[in-house]
């Protein structure tokens, strides 16, 4: 368990990406099986015992500790799980090394709710303050150290040099703990094999246009959607949908996995409609009501019903269709369309343009709030994992601007911790007040984040905790993709994907642009 | 019921001797039991301290009229004995022991029951009224042995050969003992401090406690200090001040990084649970063998402290006294 919980402290404290992948590829390398499978598991969420209630735990303490000094420790600390890790009563304040993570799990799977809060305290009683942390965030059913299963894959996948894709391909037909990807990744067992499981397959991704024009007979043009990209994994038996990132996210999105019976593997774009939205695909602050909802009620999913506009088929049936250029794909996409159902699957229109400055002309001109640009598709290339040069374009919409007035700024995070890099900057109302309308912390340079620190430090006019209110006196030239109405704001409106575009330094505050100005731009 | 020592939001009053212990505004007599600003001001009439803190009050405030207690000296004011006593809390702490009409009272200041090369020991003296501190007077406050905190700092200097470790530690008390532990644990190199760390130092070396080399980080290129270590006080952490460090582990000494939270919020790496004040087991330990009548608490988690005194059949008192506890010591 030592090894373990010092790798979930770890976690806690890291704050590089490339720190926390560090900590888990040592670990992988370094830590036996099945431990190792079970950390896995625990760390991409797929290890859910939930053996003990929170009560349970605090039944147990109460009846080792006085209960006032219990409750006057939480208050103090906060989380029940780590006060209780601390507060545990013990002489030695060590771990004996008889409890590995597997003998925790095995144990912890076992129990009934009456027998749990006995054998937990048992248990207890071999570990370090640590270690009881992990244990009891184990046996209540969440770890919480604040990473994701991809990243955790991708840490995995460091530690014995593989290519993350390739493991997110085998990762959903695998039980924890995994002990053949472990055998396999160090070479000492073959491939496990996915067959006639609904397993997901890596997405092929755009690179960004950066030429000047494209032959549109080399490359076919659809609409980039505003949605979540999803792949629809079917056996015939069993329908999942799965993330960008290789999420099983099938239950937030119950709808459409009834909706699909087939036996092939379909890449396409989620969105909802609602009947307000005149039935169209609406913007991705409806779709945003469904996002990280694990269950769905009748009402969100009868307000914000979901559908997939389709943009390729990989596999059908037995037939990888991948290898084949994307003309051949794009026919047997269509004849499969005939058997689904149209309330929740169409397909991408292709954008007929006659040149490219036509094409140019259609991107410009859409004012449709579910479209993000346009993607550019080789009509020869084959379906293949991650970005590859010169096969597929995304190009974006160019973004809306406006011109802000900076009014707060808070301390950034990791690297950027000493830095104040977050911004809230607001526009005018008609009253002649600021109101903020967004916050950004990105798209300036190194030497333009330390000009913007600086200004920040001598312009502070209030401090309220980490956050420093400036001197109204800023023009920020904030770029974003879209703005939509929002309750959620005082100034009704919210920004999406928003970074400072430019420091007017030129500009006087007063010229700034105006909150109804901005509402002109909603889409 | 009027007793002859009254605790005051300001600070405790001998009223035989017309002194205050620790007065937070400036008395004309003042006892002092260390140099931490929650308990040692500037501007008192005439302040009764050991000759250290007096050096550390001198170096903080300037001169003042100052009477120099050696450990152990008995003197008198009015009708009162009072004696200073080690409280092993930093360099020239003292508890103060004061007798008058049969009576002993044992006022700790902070305090400490861990070993610290850097001070005395913590003296246990029997009395009838104890008066202590709480600042980590919750039973989830049980510091780890300093030695293994230790190996840990090294651990993560010695695995990061390219970066260095910056160690958040309180200016007086902390910072010197973390560099002393340091020796003791085999580690010679050079230690750089942040200007702000110098004078005391350079103080504790005067009263012959052994820091090694120290060198002042100030002005020096990022990659003079790679595989150092560097010694700042906690406020340095995040700041810029911070930036001219090679890739820094940041790392803070303090008791508060017990707590997951604590250290979080200060954006710490590689929280070390090294303190200068009494952990539960040894503040209620301590009132077990100085054995009171009564227990009266300066300062900090003051509810817990009591309730446990109640619960053990002893008597106990919060006094809420105002402007202790500094965020940053600990
Ligand atoms: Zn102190
Ligand atoms: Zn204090």
């Amino acid at each position: 368990m030592r090894s373990f919980s010092q790798l979930l402290d770890g976690l806690v404290y890291t704050r590089s990406r490339n720190g926390k992948l560090a900590l888990i590829a040592d670990y992988m390398r370094g830590t036996p099986d099945p431990d190792r499978g079970w950390a896995l598991a625990a760390l991409t969420g797929n290890l859910d015992l939930k053996a003990v209630k929170a009560s349970a735990i605090g039944d147990m303490i109460r009846a080792r500790v006085d209960p006032m000094l219990f409750e006057m420790s939480r208050d103090y600390v906060g989380d029940l799980a780590e006060t209780v890790a601390l507060l545990w009563p013990k002489g030695e304040e060590t771990d004996d090394g008889s409890l590995t993570l597997s003998t925790v799990v095995e144990r912890l799977h076992g129990l009934s709710r009456a027998e749990a809060p006995a054998a937990l305290a048992a248990m207890m009683d071999h570990l370090d303050a640590p270690g009881r942390f992990a244990l009891l965030k184990l046996a209540t059913g969440g770890l919480r150290v604040g990473i994701s299963a991809r990243l955790a894959r991708t840490g995995f996948a460091r530690a014995f040099s593989l290519d993350v894709d390739d493991v997110e391909q085998l990762w959903h037909v695998l039980q924890p703990p995994y002990t053949p990807l472990f055998h396999w990744a160090e070479g000492r067992a073959e491939r496990p094999d996915p067959g006639g499981m609904p397993f997901f397959r890596p997405f092929m991704l755009a690179h960004p246009l950066e030429a000047e024009s494209i032959d549109l007979n080399a490359y076919a043009a659809e609409w980039k959607w505003d949605g979540i990209r999803v792949q629809i994994v079917g056996t015939g038996r069993e329908t999942r949908l799965y993330s960008r990132a290789g999420d099983d996210i099938t239950g937030s999105f119950p709808d459409i996995a009834r909706a699909f019976s087939g036996d092939a593997v379909l890449d396409g774009e989620l969105l909802v409609k609602g009947d307000y939205q005149g039935g169209e695909a609406a913007s991705f602050n409806a779709l945003q009501q469904r996002l990280g909802r694990k269950a769905v009620s009748a009402k969100m999913m009868n307000d914000y019903p979901a559908f997939v506009r389709l943009y390729d088929l990989l596999l059908e049936g037995r037939d990888d269709l991948r290898p084949l250029p994307w003309t051949v794909r794009r026919d047997r996409l269509e004849t499969f369309m005939a058997q689904l159902d149209p309330e929740r699957f169409d397909i991408s229109a292709l954008i007929e343009a006659p040149g490219f400055d036509a094409l140019a002309d259609l991107r410009a001109g859409t004012r449709d709030a579910a479209i993000e640009g346009v993607m550019l598709k080789k009509r020869d290339s084959p379906y293949v994992a991650g970005r590859k040069a010169a096969l597929w374009y995304k190009w974006k919409r160019d973004p809306l601007t406006a011109d802000c007035v900076m009014m707060y700024a808070q301390r950034g995070h990791g690297k950027r911790s000493s830095y104040y890099s977050d911004y809230t900057f607001g526009c005018w109302t008609e009253e002649g007040e600021l109101l903020p309308v967004g916050k950004a912390y990105s798209g300036f340079t190194d030497e333009e984040l330390k000009w913007l620190d600086r200004f920040v430090r001598t312009n502070t006019v209030n401090r309220f905790g980490p956050v420093r209110e400036v001197e109204k006196s800023l023009v920020l030239e904030v770029a974003f993709d879209s703005i939509h109405d929002s309750k959620r704001h005082k100034s009704g409106l919210a920004m999406r994907f928003p970074r400072i575009a430019r420091i007017r330094r030129d500009k006087p505050a007063s010229e700034a642009d105006t909150v109804e100005g901005l509402r002109r731009l909603v889409s | 019921m009027s007793h002859w020592i009254e605790p005051h939001p300001t600070g405790i009053y001998v009223r035989p001797a017309d002194a205050w212990i620790d007065p937070s505004v400036p008395r004309e007599r003042a006892l002092v039991t260390h140099g931490h600003a929650d308990h040692a001001r500037g501007g008192h009439g005439r302040a009764w301290a050991t000759r250290e803190t007096l050096a550390i009050m001198a170096l903080r405030y300037g001169t003042a009229a100052g009477a120099a207690v050696g450990y152990g000296e008995d003197f008198r004011l009015g009708g009162v004995s009072i004696r200073y006593v080690p409280a092993g809390h930093v360099l020239g702490s003292a508890q103060i022991v004061l007798e008058h009409a049969g009576e002993r009272v044992v006022v700790t200041g902070d305090y400490k029951r861990r070993a610290d090369p850097t001070c005395l020991p913590f003296e246990p003296v029997p009395c009838d009224i104890f008066v202590t501190e709480a600042t980590f007077a919750l039973p989830v406050f049980r510091h780890p042995d300093t030695g293994s905190e230790i190996d840990r700092l090294l651990g993560a200097l010695h695995a990061n050969p390219d970066r260095c470790v910056l160690v958040g530690a309180y200016a007086l008390g902390k910072a010197q003992r973390l560099i002393a532990g340091l020796r003791a644990r085999g580690h010679h190199d050079a230690i750089y401090i942040h200007g702000a760390l110098e004078r005391m130092c350079a103080l504790y070396g005067s009263f012959g406690v052994e820091l090694g080399e120290l060198r002042l980080a100030t002005g020096l290129p990022a990659k003079a200090m790679r595989g150092a270590i560097v010694v700042a006080p906690p406020s340095a952490l995040n700041d810029r001040w911070s930036r001219r460090l090679p890739d820094p582990i940041t790392a803070m000494a303090s008791g508060w990084m017990r707590i997951r939270q604590r250290a979080r919020q200060r954006n710490v790496e590689l929280p070390l649970v090294i303190s200068d004040h009494a952990d539960w087991d040894e503040l209620t330990g301590t009132i077990r063998e100085v054995a009171p009548n009564e227990t009266w608490i300066t300062h900090g988690r003051d509810e817990a402290l009591a309730h446990w005194c109640m619960t053990h059949q002893m008597r106990a008192r919060a006094l809420a006294l105002v402007g202790r506890e500094d965020e940053d010591e600990g």
